[in-house]
């Protein structure tokens, strides 16, 4: 654990108003996110329930729980899949309530999926061009036309494009098609496209699935490498415990739909709770 | 360099075959070693290859299945005999370019309205739905242009819903359709508005509107999530193809003396849908060659006559088992390998997809 841990800058993490903790950096600004009382029912059937959250405008935060406990769900509602049947989502200090998904990320909040969802029949380049949409634009009669504008704005979201494939070191790949990549490289494709959205919060749904520990240890070199960079906020949902007590900073953990715990990684780890939701009750002893 | 230099050359050779189709055939036109029936399908040629090629912008790169596309053919064909009609008695333009170029721009803005009309209460749905909507649409137009009664009336147009009592000249007859109608379509305004449509549909297919599309067919709600608004591009590719048919549809009722509603029955929509499905769908080169084979072969099955549509549906048959039967698309594979071969030769050795990945 002590090897893996090393990517956590050792952050000092402070209480906030809302009974959550954000990095002592942040503290003087805007939360990137805060959810407050958010919940959402299907059919009488709580979801998620009382979700409270803040996360810092540079941190690296965790979302964590057994299976089912809604935590996709909590992705859902925060990117606007789903409206919520109670509570609110700030980004940035504003509500997001009755938003699309397309405004959500318009306001800057971009993620993956857990099931990767690539244009696969397209190139790389293509799938991050894509994520470019609204950041290089020319509109569609230049496109047709090919007037000067389109040359233009390819060229740079050509340019942009090579850049971004570049932290991944991917450039290499930019012609190949995307359904045709190997799985982990498609992952970090799915990450690639959502940071080309120019976000403000990354929300990344089981990034290691299917990585073997050498990719893991990698993955977790470059989300906290993607932070500096970018300066941005990360929310990571993840099974992989290594990486979570690795590389993020402050973490929540859900449990049938409520947070049972939040914390930095030590106070996660000592949590009785939390231990009691993922191996169960101990059994109290003669009684 | 692959995959872009697949595009270009792909493109290349879709134009590079138009261009020398046209030529070929004009060659064949001016020493007169064309049959007659054959010089008579040239303009429905071009009128069905823009077809497909439009429809192949919804199906193909889109990913919705249209069924009503004869319907926004027939707009364009009846708007284009009214406009070519009326701009000839009321205002003596005997220009025949002219009149069909004007016939074609108003047919495809008419089409495209209805496109867009249309699109908006039904780009909601989604797959069958969409289908069945859509062929609901195609059939309504239909039966909507053969209650409408046009004359020209002086300088006017005047129009009659179910009532034949117009003064002037009659220039649609409610379920007798157009009639009298100057063909002033030519082989070489089919060239250039099948040239037109390649245009436009590749230059879309490969800029960033056509990839927004494109995205919204592969995965909604990833495109969705990065920002694109679906609705737009949807109607886009939707209005864009209806304009399109509309265009094909004025140069294909120019093309006849006379022209009936039942014309455009909702067969036709499947007879083009027909055209992309075998020529692969997506695939624009394709549904342009299935289009010229389709349109030629009942033609050249007259020998059969009363079985001839049987012997059409049968060849049907036959080229899609060919096409998609994987043991036959090998032997087809084994007998195109030398061409293939000769391209391949200069080529370095194709990079390691794995190699990127293990860094």
């Amino acid at each position: 654990m002590t090897e893996a841990r090393k990517h956590r800058s050792e952050t000092k993490m402070v209480p906030v108003p809302s009974h959550s903790i954000v990095p002592e950096r942040d503290v003087n600004e805007i939360p990137v996110l805060e959810t407050r009382h958010l919940g959402i029912e299907f059919g009488g059937l709580k979801a998620v329930d009382d979700f409270n959250l803040t996360i810092g405008r540079t941190e690296i935060a965790g979302l964590i729980g057994p299976n089912g406990a809604g935590k996709t769900t909590v992705f859902n509602l925060l990117t606007k899949v789903y409206e919520p049947t109670s509570g609110a989502v700030l980004l940035n200090g504003q509500d997001l309530h009755g938003m699309t998904i397309v405004q959500a990320s318009k306001l800057g909040i971009a993620r993956t999926f857990q099931n990767i969802r690539l244009f696969d029949k397209m190139t790389v380049e293509e799938n991050v061009r894509i994520g470019l949409h609204n950041q290089i634009k020319y509109d569609m009669l230049s496109g047709i036309l090919r007037l000067p504008r389109y040359w233009k704005q390819e060229k740079r979201q050509h340019e942009r494009a090579m850049e971004l494939l570049d932290i991944f070191g991917m450039q290499d790949l930019a012609d190949e098609v995307s359904g045709s990549l190997p799985y982990g490289a498609q992952r970090r494709l799915e990450i690639v496209r959502a940071l080309a959205t120019d976000p403000r919060l990354l929300l990344l749904d089981e990034p290691a699935a299917g990585m073997n520990p050498h990719e893991t240890e990698e993955l977790m070199e470059n989300i906290a490498k993607i932070r500096d960079q970018f300066q941005i906020a990360i929310l990571l949902i993840e099974h992989d415990m290594s990486l979570v007590m690795g590389v993020c900073e402050g973490i929540c953990v859900l449990n049938f739909g409520r947070v049972i715990a939040k914390g930095t990684a030590d106070e996660i780890q000592a949590n009785p709770d939390v231990i009691e939701a993922y191996l169960g009750k101990k059994k109290e002893g003669g009684k | 360099m692959k995959a872009k230099k697949k595009k270009l050359i792909y493109n290349s050779v879709t134009f590079g075959l138009v261009i020398a189709a046209f030529l070929i055939c004009q060659l064949l036109l001016s020493t007169g070693g064309m049959s007659r029936s054959f010089r008579g399908q040239l303009i429905p040629i071009c009128c069905w290859i823009v077809m497909a090629v439009s429809l192949n912008l919804v199906v193909g790169i889109s990913g919705e299945l249209s069924l009503g596309h004869a319907g926004f053919m027939s707009i364009g064909a009846f708007t284009g005999i009214i406009v070519s009609g009326w701009m000839q008695r009321a205002f003596q333009m005997e220009d025949p370019v002219l009149r069909l170029v004007l016939a074609m721009v108003i047919g495809a803005v008419l089409a495209g309205i209805a496109g867009a009309l249309i699109g908006i209460p039904v780009l909601r749905l989604k797959g069958d739905y969409l289908a069945i909507v859509t062929l609901a649409f195609g059939e309504i137009i239909r039966n909507l242009i053969d209650c409408l009664y046009v004359s020209v009336d002086g300088q006017s147009l005047r129009f009659g819903f179910l009532n034949n009592k117009l003064p002037g000249d009659l220039l649609m007859n409610g379920p007798n359709g157009a009639v009298s109608v100057q063909t002033i379509a030519t082989f070489t305004a089919g060239f250039v508005l099948v040239i037109i449509a390649l245009i436009i549909v590749l230059n879309l297919t490969n800029s960033r509107s056509g990839r927004a599309i494109q995205a919204i067919r592969d995965a909604r709600i990833a495109a969705e999530s990065v920002g694109i608004n679906v609705t737009k591009y949807r109607m886009m590719a939707f209005v864009t193809s209806a304009m399109l048919a509309g265009a094909a549809g004025a140069l294909y009722g120019l093309n006849f003396s006379t022209l009936v509603a039942a014309k455009f029955r909702f067969d036709q929509s499947i007879n083009v849908l027909v055209f992309v499905v075998l020529g692969g769908i997506g695939n624009t080169m394709g549904s342009m060659i299935a289009a010229t084979a389709l349109t030629i072969l009942p033609e050249t099955l007259r020998d059969f006559g009363q079985y001839r549509m049987l012997a059409y549906a049968v060849v049907l048959i036959l080229v899609m088992l060919a096409t998609n039967n994987p043991l036959a698309r090998a032997f087809f594979g084994r007998i195109f390998a030398p061409v293939k071969a000769l391209f391949r030769r200069k080529k370095p050795a194709e990079p390691d997809l794995k190699g990127g990945d293990a860094k």
